[in-house]
């Protein structure tokens, strides 16, 4: 690829936990992954970014162990994905998607379990297993079977389960895909605490929210192709950082708010249907000048919002195209692309 | 490249272990078995089997076949306890089935552990179901009248037997819990193969009053030299012929099918 892949690092003293150079995976003629490189440091979280269907799945079960790529080389931790699976096998953790727990056993057992595979002592796997149930609030619940859980229950000890062997290299499949916010949070302060204990994390997402909570560096995929990446502030500037919703309470007046906007610069846009006004903000001083803006012509506003860029508008952004349609013609990538 | 990757330390070695393999597939194993704990209701037809099929041949075929309930429970008996092995072999089977299709076997592979800690667990676990199974039948056909003519060490090498034969055919049944995309294709298909094997052949009925072509399918039907052989060994009789029928037809197929199910559970690990 041309150099996208991955942003200019110091490689002093900083050392790679992933490194993957040209996977490619067929099934059948559907390309999975078309040629992906990308680098994670070790210590850091990289959030690959993509919407359903970009590969992003594929390339963590190559990275796992779990398919054979058609080619290119994945090393993991040292370990070459291909040639030394079972000592990769050692440094890796996974949660994935669905939950992969013993429906029929408790969630202690459960722990138990990976804790006797990985080779702790029966008394060390007990400790570990109570340690992470206190962890991640489900001690009340260890000893029920896992399938009277909730859905953030099972995502819990599903996470705990892939942190038994203190992984170097944990891998978070959309970890808090349809889960409520407070479980969210609780995910998202066990991965940063896990970051903060030195494990190296590679997060696949669809929100652009949760990398930007989690992430140092962001690779965004698509159909199978990395087609942007950098730090998450260089591509926030990229993508154009954050818009401010304003709901007037008059959606009459909704006009009028956007040419008074434009007067002093700001490209605002509006909806009668939604009766929301929008604002991109480039700048960090912009949304006080919205508000002053409006209230000196006295408006009377009912709510106002400040939203992260979407998946869609990230890739609008990057591509020119909503993510579906960008696949198409992904080849030919603009220039600025390179973060 | 691995020049700025993590320096691999004592994790270098690939080798697992005899004592850590032994680890690993008991620890399976315990699974397993709470699994059982866990669903008991999975434990009914290991329970119940050998009890209805007692009662159902020797009170309704009994006195029919044999001319009466006390000559048949000697025959059909040994041969129930035959096939039971056979039944352990069709539970990892689909044991297997739905392991791949829960989330927990990708848990599994991800794990340093050996590929085949994963099918012994489970053929350990179906042993000792299987070793149930042969206790309710031994007892509950004691219960109505079954004399172990011979001795104990004779009653265990009929257990034993049908083990060994049951484990010759844990491979075609893996072959079908991994190639068949559900567990009641996998029980279904299972059925279809097992029924005539069991019906066509000296297990329930003796095979002289049988049309020529069945006669001909019995005489090689490695079931009627399993039954035959418990049949000896519960109740006194020639051994050596239909012994010898069973380990050369269980090492047969062991050799012919053991590679492919290896194969096919290594290309799906």
């Amino acid at each position: 690829m041309t150099g996208i892949a991955t942003a200019p690092n110091d490689r002093g003293h900083r050392t790679n936990a992933v490194e993957v150079r040209g996977i490619v995976k067929h099934y059948g003629s559907t390309k999975a992954l078309d040629g992906v490189d990308l680098t994670v440091r070790e210590g850091t979280v990289l959030g690959l970014l993509g919407p359903n269907g970009a590969g992003k799945t594929t390339l963590v079960r190559v990275l796992s162990t779990l398919i054979k790529p058609d080619a290119g080389t994945a090393f993991v931790g040292g370990y070459d994905v291909l040639r030394q699976p079972k000592q990769l096998r050692r440094t890796i953790g996974l949660t994935g998607q669905y939950a992969s727990v013993d429906e029929l056993l408790s969630g202690y057992e459960n722990l138990y379990l990976i804790g006797r595979l990985l080779d702790l002592s029966a008394k060390e796997s007990k400790s570990r297993a109570g340690e992470l149930l206190e962890r991640f609030s489900l001690t009340e619940a260890a000893r029920r079977p896992a399938k009277t859980y909730s859905g953030g229950m099972r995502r819990r000890l599903d996470l705990a389960a892939s942190m038994i062997g203190r992984p170097k290299v944990l891998y978070l499949d959309e970890p808090t895909t349809g889960l409520d916010p407070r479980t969210r949070n609780e995910v998202w302060d066990e991965v940063q605490r896990m970051v903060g204990e030195g494990a190296t994390v590679l997060l696949t997402t669809q929100y652009m929210e949760e990398a930007e909570q989690l992430a140092n560096e962001l690779t965004v995929i698509d159909r199978g192709r990395v087609i942007a990446g950098g730090g998450i502030a260089e591509l926030k500037t990229q993508v154009g950082g954050q818009t401010l919703q304003v709901r007037p309470v008059h959606p009459a007046e909704l006009p009028e708010m956007a040419r008074c906007l434009h007067e002093t610069g700001l490209r605002a846009t509006f909806s009668t249907d939604t009766g929301l006004l929008s604002v991109p903000l480039t700048a960090d001083d912009q949304l006080t000048t919205v508000i002053g803006v409006l209230g000196t012509r006295g408006f009377a506003v009912a709510g106002i919002d400040t939203l992260l860029p979407s998946l869609d508008e990230v890739f609008l952004a990057i591509t020119g195209k909503p993510a579906a349609a960008a696949a198409d013609t992904a080849p030919t990538l603009p220039k600025e692309t390179v973060a | 490249m691995s020049a700025a990757t993590l320096a691999p330390g004592h994790l270098d070695d690939p080798r697992i272990g005899l004592r850590a393999n032994l680890r690993h597939v008991g620890a399976l194993t315990r699974r397993n078995l709470m699994r059982i704990k866990a669903d008991p209701e999975s434990m009914l037809d290991a329970l119940l089997i050998p009890i209805i099929f007692t009662l159902l041949f020797v009170y309704v075929f009994g006195g029919a076949v044999s001319g009466s309930q006390q000559d048949y429970i000697q025959y059909m008996i040994p041969g129930l306890l035959g096939t039971t092995g056979l039944n352990l072999a069709m539970s990892v089977g689909t044991g297997l089935n739905s392991d791949f299709q829960s989330g927990v076997m990708d848990r599994f592979r991800t794990l340093p552990i050996g590929r085949s800690a994963v099918l012994l667990s489970k053929i350990a676990a179906e042993t000792c179901r299987a070793l149930v199974s042969f206790t309710i039948l031994i007892g509950f056909a004691m219960l109505i009248g079954l004399q172990i003519k011979t001795g104990i060490l004779e009653l265990l090498a009929a257990v034993g037997l049908s083990l060994v034969f049951g484990m010759s055919i844990v491979w075609i049944s893996m072959l079908l819990g991994m190639s068949l995309r559900s567990v009641q294709a996998v029980q279904g298909l299972g059925m279809l193969v097992i029924m005539p094997l069991q019906f066509g052949s000296s297990i329930f009925a003796p095979t002289t009053t049988m049309p020529g072509w069945l006669q001909a399918f019995t005489e090689y039907n490695p079931l009627s030299a399993l039954a035959d052989a418990c049949r000896s060994l519960i109740n006194g009789g020639p051994l050596a012929h239909s012994v010898t029928v069973v380990l050369v037809c269980s090492a047969v197929i062991t050799a012919v099918t053991a590679p492919l199910a290896v194969a096919r559970f290594r290309k799906r690990t």
